[in-house]
């Protein structure tokens, strides 16, 4: 009996200290990516390549994405606030759920899925057919070159991406409160121009995003560059850069949202 | 071998994970030679040659290249001497994104600032050299086998290299392009006035080009010599390797508990 308990201890100590392991691993990754950022900053065409690859793949599901949101939300938004009557408020909530919160979340977790998951596949591949060693033997620090262009990219990308979102999100909301259901159509926009506020709801809501990009980038380069150097390897880190990730991005939303909307 | 050497590598041992790897290795590559160092997977041919290009470290003893010790460089330094290497991975290691032209631009474009017309002329010139001059805007997914480890050799000799480090150049090769890159290996190598190391278990092909071999067992140098000195060796290991004889000193069998043991026990009664 002792051993039992002594085993199940034994394993949970190791596990909990290879994550704290890890987590301190990739964060000497991090610090050493910034450090080697010169390359991807200096020469600006290979971060605009990846915010191509990054970035613009990803506009078709994120743009879509958003647009079904919105329409959704205008359906559900008119439904509540109908029982209050207060109908014409709907352009507040579509537009304050959006900068505020869906816009940056939803965005994040389908970026963490699209391009979050291709970025670590790619890196992992390149691992493990050796281009990252060749690179290494050639000279050419595979961190500065590879790994920090794909982090810029995606770090730039995300804010981008999620303010599209929003756009896209409350021109949705317009087409089903105002031209389905019928919402006053100035009500809908001069209340929304009212009560948005740029510094309180806009400004956080890009700094959320930012923020998010900054974790999903660098969960899927550490996740491709620490990879396995096999095919299942790539597989196992592609998928724990979508786990992660998206866990990551849902619990620094609660921790921002704590800190940035108090009520006061 | 009483020429200048270019790579020495002085009682070297490396182990991984207190495993040992090498253990007192001692080569010489003289400036202008090829030389081949052989031996069954796994017995750490490899490990050498990572040791020379400094991505290893060796647990003790010294591995000098140019008359730098790569052990006691740093960061900086060791990006200085590899700008002088060259090296060919064993499945070549092309970068997949890129076309055969720009991989072999690669390491110009990041290392140097001619301009782009003087690269298209080296590349076309390197290209050229290893026949493959009107591929060069394929993608290497296009490019057959033989065809991507000649586009890696002609990346490997990009920069000139004065050493050339090939890791099994010939693997899961066809009969022609095996002859095609042991004869590049030999007159890249005798143009460039480079040397090269040569990592391979493929006997026949490489004793037709090299100048000398070392033979690696167990992480342990057992036989050295010229191509002819090897072919004549007595050492057991060396003759059943080098005649790919199926039993003898490497046995056919991984070790084992007896064979009536085994059969004799029934799984249920294992403990």
């Amino acid at each position: 009996m002792d051993k039992v308990i002594l085993g199940a201890l034994r394993s949970l100590g190791q596990k909990v200290t290879s994550r704290i392991w890890r987590l301190g691993y990739a964060s000497r990754f991090f610090l050493a990516m910034l450090l080697h950022s010169g390359t991807a900053l200096r020469r600006l065409n290979l971060t605009i390549r990846e915010i191509y690859f990054t970035g613009v793949l990803s506009l078709i599901i994120i743009l879509v994405s958003g647009m079904f949101v919105g329409m959704v939300l205008g359906l559900q938004g008119y439904d509540t606030l109908q029982r209050y009557g207060s109908t014409e408020a709907l352009g507040v909530l579509v537009s304050l759920s959006l900068v505020r919160e869906l816009g940056p979340v939803v965005a994040a977790l389908l970026f963490a899925s699209r391009a979050g998951s291709a970025i670590t596949a790619e890196i992992g591949m390149m691992k493990a057919t050796e281009q990252l060693s060749a690179m290494e033997m050639m000279a050419v620090d595979p961190i500065a070159r590879v790994v920090a262009p794909r982090f810029w990219g995606g770090v730039i990308s995300m804010p981008l991406l999620a303010a599209l979102f929003s756009a896209m999100g409350i021109f949705g909301g317009y087409l089903v409160g105002v031209q389905l259901i019928g919402v006053d159509e100035g009500s809908f926009w001069s209340q929304m121009q009212a009560s948005v506020d740029f510094r309180e709801d806009i400004l956080n809501g890009v700094i959320k995003s930012f923020v998010f990009g900054i974790i999903v980038s660098w969960v899927a380069v550490f996740e491709g560059y620490d990879a396995e150097p096999t095919a299942e390897g790539v597989s196992g880190a592609t998928t724990r850069t979508v786990v992660t990730s998206s866990l990551a991005i849902l619990a620094a939303d609660f921790i921002l949202t704590a800190f940035m909307f108090t009520g006061t | 071998m009483s020429q200048e050497p270019l790579v020495e590598i002085r009682d070297l041992n490396f182990t991984y994970d207190s495993r040992p790897v090498l253990t007192g290795i001692n080569m010489t590559i003289p400036k202008g030679k090829v030389v081949a160092v052989m031996g069954s997977s796994g017995c750490g041919k490899t490990t050498t040659l990572r040791v020379i290009g400094g991505q290893l470290k060796p647990t003790s003893g010294t591995v000098t290249v140019g008359g730098q010790a790569v052990h006691e460089l740093d960061g900086d330094g060791l990006y200085a001497l590899r700008r002088r290497m060259g090296m060919l991975f064993q499945f070549g290691a092309l970068f997949t994104d890129m076309s055969v032209y720009d991989n072999i631009a690669f390491q110009m474009r990041e290392h140097t600032d001619l301009p782009e017309s003087v690269i298209r002329d080296l590349v076309m010139m390197k290209l050229h050299a290893v026949g493959l001059r009107g591929a060069h805007d394929l993608m290497p997914a296009e490019l057959s086998g033989g065809m991507a480890r000649r586009v890696a050799l002609a990346r490997a000799v990009a920069l000139d290299p004065m050493l050339i480090l090939y890791d099994e150049p010939f693997a899961g090769l066809d009969p022609i392009s095996l002859s095609i890159i042991g004869e590049l290996i030999r007159k890249l190598n005798d143009v460039l006035g480079a040397s090269s190391v040569v990592v391979t278990h493929d006997v026949q092909e490489s004793l037709k080009i090299v100048d000398y071999v070392y033979f690696v067992s167990a992480g342990k140098i057992v036989a050295e010599g010229t191509a002819e000195e090897i072919k004549r060796s007595t050492v057991p290991y060396v003759h059943q390797f080098v005649w790919g004889e199926a039993d003898g000193p490497v046995p056919f069998h991984y070790p084992a508990r007896p064979y009536g043991d085994e059969i004799m026990e029934r799984p249920s009664l294992r403990g």
